[in-house]
């Protein structure tokens, strides 16, 4: 019998599948986590920039605030409403969720720790799946069977389709460069040509910065969920738990778009420089734990400044932990032996503080810009993104072909590509202000006809 | 396809026939009494094709308390501090207009120092009541963070006000015949500090707001009035001012020190909602240009004329207007020899200014009605009384 179980045991860690399950038990688990301390990070951004403190309530400056937050939620009345679909709206947020945790799954944190396993579609499964989140916000609006969430839904579904094509052509000028959808691939062809593909195709990042806003419904393109106009939009109807399976849904999907954006234009888990060697690169290399060692000591500056002991207490521990971690990124830079957890640990530094900065954007926008309406969102969309995406697609292709072909050198062939993109881009501007002037010029209560 | 929506508006619910886009049925979509940015309680009926306005409907009356009933029941005195519980983000201003139309009914006149302190805390009022208009507006066109700066100087107009009479949203801060309260010490170093943090302050939010291109496509060409239209629907303050029409009751019939200082009229060109917004944030700077011409020259004397305890104006009526934050707040006043008002009735600003909405609203967007509603600077318990 014993026998027999180990042979199972045995079995199973030798199967290909059994690491990619852990792992993505471990995802579901921890997603959620994170998401929570995202939001609290977004508070507290937030807070900062409108001259307040943010949550102070529970535990030191705040941190258990997630938690007290995601109790209340699983705690609160499940109300469905008595005209609502009743099928539907139970099963519309977990499409939603569900697809933004799928599509984490190719998503390389480093080289050595993709999240399921690299597949050879990688990029091309990501966005396919993120995609699908939609449906649930669509079905979600649908069935609740109110005109706030019908409006909601409808708008949501005519923003992703509009944006998801420029998201779509930026994706394939990156693909383009890396000449691959696999993941891995694409980050070792930004190692091997030594560049981001940020600073050969920066057009291409823009665009898919501002479509990866609207596809994540994020302020100033968060019409579907519109509080003061639409009240919640999409979720209007929804409380508690499957509220909350909505808010999980839309920080996996900034992890998700953040994520795609770090691997294709962002070099992915390299760190600045990466084939930089010698003391230069060693010093680049020191770089992550210097900068937790500086957070660190900055913890214990400020801790005896705390009014209260638990907030000095924790201050430490904060030092601390920050004082472990970069002994961690110190170690294999130092010491011979433990230079096989290098690409590993310092492949996750830089890849998450990319995710991070990428974030950290989204939350500066949203508290910075009023919000697009919807038909003003339409036609950036439509009349500027598309038109310069595509020809910035086409701009690359030629650029390659040039390269590859005549020989031309890829930087040269590129900046020109980026020029006369821009070049599109004036043009477009340009027309469109001229458009609003005649508009202005003529009957101003008809501004928007078309 | 604003022309097919347009013309084919009627009334929301009149029944006219569908003319629609798509030749679907319109929507009916009742927006509030409950919801985030209809300031208050009010309850806007919006006939939609699409999300396009084809119609709307304002239904009041959810905040009405009766105030000019009440009044029949009060003595003059008493009657004062309802009148903080109407505009109640403006309760200096309510105040001043029946104080001054009570003592234009007996026939007194307050002190001129009384007259310059009131001069001078309404205008900061008016300031308050921009700032927490221009933090809502901003809010509705989904800016996050103007919000908190403005909450952040209107809190220390609150707490001028609070030093000087101990409340700070229903201040009941003057009385007829004068005030109560004398200046306290420090005020005018209050008030001056004030006026030097705010004109700074005030050009972070222009940072914020006024060159940034969504605000201006959100802003530019929605909800616009004619002069015309809007003189002819009664719509006053700073709504009237940016349809080019030069009309202030402070410069046209001066009341309280209004008279004794120098300060300009903003006046908009296109009447569309960017117009309102910088004509208010223009009126904001003369206030500040009028507080600070006032701390300077309060005169020494009395602060409450001689009235009596008993206050029996004699028969007859008055009306007095005074410009208000939102425009003209006038009080209709008939006295028949008793200590009670015989009636009582207000011509609130918000509530004039609202008529202007279906007007302003037709053939917009239901993103463009919460700005239009912001624009409007409504507040429901001055719209129902």
């Amino acid at each position: 019998m014993t026998h027999g179980l180990q042979e199972l045991l045995k079995a199973v860690l030798a199967s290909p599948y059994t690491l990619p399950v852990i792992y993505g038990v471990v995802i579901v688990a921890v997603l959620p986590l994170v998401a929570g301390y995202v939001v609290l990070v977004e508070r507290k951004v937030m807070a900062d920039m409108q001259a307040r403190l943010g949550p102070m309530r529970v535990g030191p400056h705040g941190l258990l605030q997630p938690i007290a937050d995601a109790v209340k939620l699983l705690l609160k009345e499940d109300i469905i409403p008595e005209k609502a679909d009743v099928w539907i709206f139970w099963l519309a947020p977990l499409v939603s969720v569900t697809a933004g945790m799928l599509a984490l799954a190719p998503v390389g944190i480093g080289p050595a720790f993709q999240i399921a396993r690299d597949i050879n579609v990688g990029i091309l499964f990501v966005a396919g799946i993120s995609s699908l989140g939609i449906f649930g916000i669509v079905l979600g609006g649908w069935a609740s069977n109110s005109h706030y969430s019908l409006m909601g839904a409808l708008r949501s579904a005519a923003q992703l389709v509009s944006y998801e094509t420029a998201a779509g052509m930026a994706l394939v000028s990156g693909l383009l460069l890396g000449g691959s959808l696999q993941i891995r691939a694409l980050v070792e062809e930004q190692a091997k040509q030594g560049v981001w593909f940020v600073a050969l195709a920066p057009v291409a990042f823009f665009i898919y910065l501002v479509a990866s806003i609207a596809e994540t419904n994020r302020a100033p393109f968060d019409l579907p969920e519109a509080e003061s106009e639409l009240v919640a939009g999409y979720m209007t109807e929804y409380s508690g738990f499957r509220w909350s399976l909505y808010f999980l849904a839309e920080y996996a999907n900034m992890m998700v778009v953040g994520s795609v954006a770090t691997t294709i234009f962002l070099g992915g888990w390299l760190r600045p420089f990466a084939g930089v060697g010698g003391a230069a690169g060693t010093a680049l290399d020191c770089l992550p734990g210097a900068l937790l060692l500086g957070v660190a000591g900055y913890c214990l500056y400020r801790a005896p400044k705390q009014p209260v002991a638990v907030q000095k207490l924790v201050m430490v521990a904060v030092a601390g932990l920050c004082a472990a971690l970069a002994a961690a990124l110190l170690a294999p830079v130092f010491v011979a032996q433990a230079l096989w957890m290098k690409p590993g640990i310092h492949g996750a530094f830089w890849f998450l503080l990319k995710v991070g900065g990428y974030i950290y954007l989204f939350m500066w926008l949203r508290f910075t810009l009023p919000r697009y309406r919807f038909d003003q969102l339409m036609r950036l969309g439509w009349y500027f993104l598309i038109p310069v995406s595509i020809v910035n697609v086409m701009g690359i292709g030629i650029a390659l072909v040039l390269h590859w072909e005549r020989g031309m050198h890829l930087a040269l062939a590129l900046g020109l590509t980026t020029l006369m993109t821009l070049a599109v881009a004036g043009v477009l501007v340009r027309a469109e202000l001229k458009r609003e002037e005649q508009l202005r010029q003529g009957a101003a209560g008809d501004a928007y006809a078309g | 396809m604003a022309e097919t929506t347009q013309n084919g508006a009627g009334q929301a619910g009149s029944g006219s026939a569908p003319h629609t886009l798509l030749g679907a049925d319109e929507l009916i979509l009742n927006m509030g009494p409950q919801h985030p940015s209809t300031h208050g309680v009010l309850r806007v009926k919006l006939k939609l094709d699409g999300e396009r306005v084809a119609g709307s409907e304002c239904v009041i009356g959810y905040l009405h308390r009766g105030v000019e009933k009440i009044a029949e029941h009060r003595s003059y005195q008493q009657f004062a501090p309802y009148v903080d519980r109407m505009d109640y983000v403006a309760a200096v201003s309510n105040g001043l207009g029946y104080c001054e139309a009570v003592e234009k009914l007996m026939g007194v006149e307050a002190p001129p120092r009384a007259k310059v302190i009131r001069t001078l805390l309404t205008e900061l009022q008016r300031i308050a009541s921009h700032l927490l208009w221009l933090a809502t507006h901003a809010l509705d066109i989904g800016a996050l963070t103007p919000l908190f700066y403005c909450f952040r100087e209107r809190e220390e107009i609150l707490k001028i006000l609070e030093k000087y009479c101990g409340a700070r949203l229903t201040t009941h801060a003057f009385r007829i015949g004068g005030l109560q309260y004398d200046a306290y010490d420090t005020m005018e170093k209050d008030v001056e500090r004030f006026c030097a943090d705010f004109l700074k302050r005030i050009v972070e939010y222009e940072d914020l707001l006024t060159g940034n291109r969504i605000w201006l496509g959100r802003t530019k060409g929605v909800g616009v009035l004619s002069g015309e239209d809007a003189i002819a629907m009664g719509v006053t303050g700073p709504v009237l001012r940016a349809s080019g029409v030069q009309w202030d009751i402070r410069k046209a019939m001066p009341y309280a020190a209004y008279d004794q200082f120098e300060f300009d009229i903003p006046i908009g060109k296109n009447g569309d909602t960017f117009d309102r917004y910088v004509v208010r944030m223009e009126e904001m700077r003369q206030s500040v240009r009028i507080c600070r011409q006032a701390i300077g020259k309060i005169p020494a004397g009395p602060i409450l004329a001689k009235v009596g305890k008993v206050l029996k104006p004699p028969v007859g009526e008055v009306y007095h207007a005074i410009e208000a934050p939102k425009g003209e707040l006038g009080y209709y006043i008939v006295s028949d020899g008793t200590v009670q008002p015989y009636r009582v009735r207000i011509r609130p600003p918000s509530f004039v200014n609202l008529q202007a909405f279906d007007k302003m609203a037709r053939g917009h967007l239901v993103a463009d009605v919460v700005a239009i509603i912001g624009t409007l600077d409504i507040v429901l318990g001055e719209v129902d009384r």
